[in-house]
């Protein structure tokens, strides 16, 4: 009961939270530079996105979450268990984030959805 | 430039991202799951039981490594997402997966059954499906 209560937090914790984030990024807008200025100038305006700072805000809490819960269990558990969170992520990138998944990457996803569920369940 | 070439160079620059994404989130949760076997079961639940835990959690050497690489995969995650789809890295990252199963078992000695290898060889798959499509459906800013 308390390894699933913790594996929820830690898997809609994550997906909202990269939600966010991916949201806030998207209004930074695209990096087309890699040198160290144009980096740190990325991540100043990343940080002034508000969206940004509630994703970190939930993914903090799945990570501490995922602390506890690597505490008691094998990581070679927790870290498959919670790719949970892939199914989650793709219907949040559709219905909040409004991206296109074409059947190909559908069927990618339910490939690496089930492998989750065969690595879970062993 | 055509648009084209620009959703090209987008994608590799996406594979190449990947990279340190794969990479430094496997290393950090298989060095924070090193961290967090010294420090123990949390079974405890008291106020003052919680603060000694969180003390022995941050002096860890393990833990702060865990927390280096999981900071590097985050910088990344936010770079390749200002161009990339989040429906496209989120499962092309899932490759962690496989890393994280080949380090726990090297590392730290965890047995992994026949069934987490093949479920391992499916995710391996799936990654491979998501690759092909492209990693941004949109023009961006």
């Amino acid at each position: 009961m308390q390894t699933a209560l913790f594996l929820s937090i830690v898997v809609l914790g994550n997906t909202f939270g990269e939600v966010a984030v991916s949201h806030a990024m998207k209004e930074v807008g695209e990096v087309r530079s890699f040198a160290f200025r144009s980096l740190l100038d990325f991540l100043r305006r990343a940080f002034r996105e508000k969206w940004f700072w509630l994703g970190i805000g939930l993914l903090a809490l799945s990570f501490f979450s995922q602390l506890a819960l690597l505490s008691w269990e094998d990581v070679s558990f927790v870290i498959p268990a919670t790719a949970l969170s892939y199914v989650t992520g793709a219907l949040a990138a559709k219905w909040l984030l409004g991206e296109h998944l074409s059947p190909r990457r559908w069927a990618g996803i339910l490939f690496v959805s089930v492998g989750v569920a065969l690595v879970s369940l062993s | 430039m055509t648009s084209a070439t620009t959703a090209r160079q987008r994608q590799w620059k996406t594979y190449a991202l990947l990279v340190p994404i794969v990479f430094f989130s496997s290393a950090g949760n298989v060095l924070l799951g090193k961290g967090m076997r010294q420090i123990g079961d949390v079974r405890d639940w008291r106020l003052a039981e919680l603060g000694a835990l969180l003390v022995k959690t941050f002096t860890n050497g393990w833990v702060w490594l865990g927390i280096g690489s999981l900071l590097l995969f985050l910088v990344s995650f936010m770079v390749v997402l200002t161009w990339a789809d989040y429906s496209f890295v989120m499962p092309a990252s899932a490759t962690s997966y496989a890393l994280v199963t080949v380090m726990s078992h090297w590392a730290l000695g965890e047995v992994v059954r026949p069934q987490r290898w093949a479920g391992v060889v499916l995710i391996c798959l799936g990654v491979a499906f998501v690759a092909r499509t492209p990693s941004s459906s949109r023009g961006g800013k």
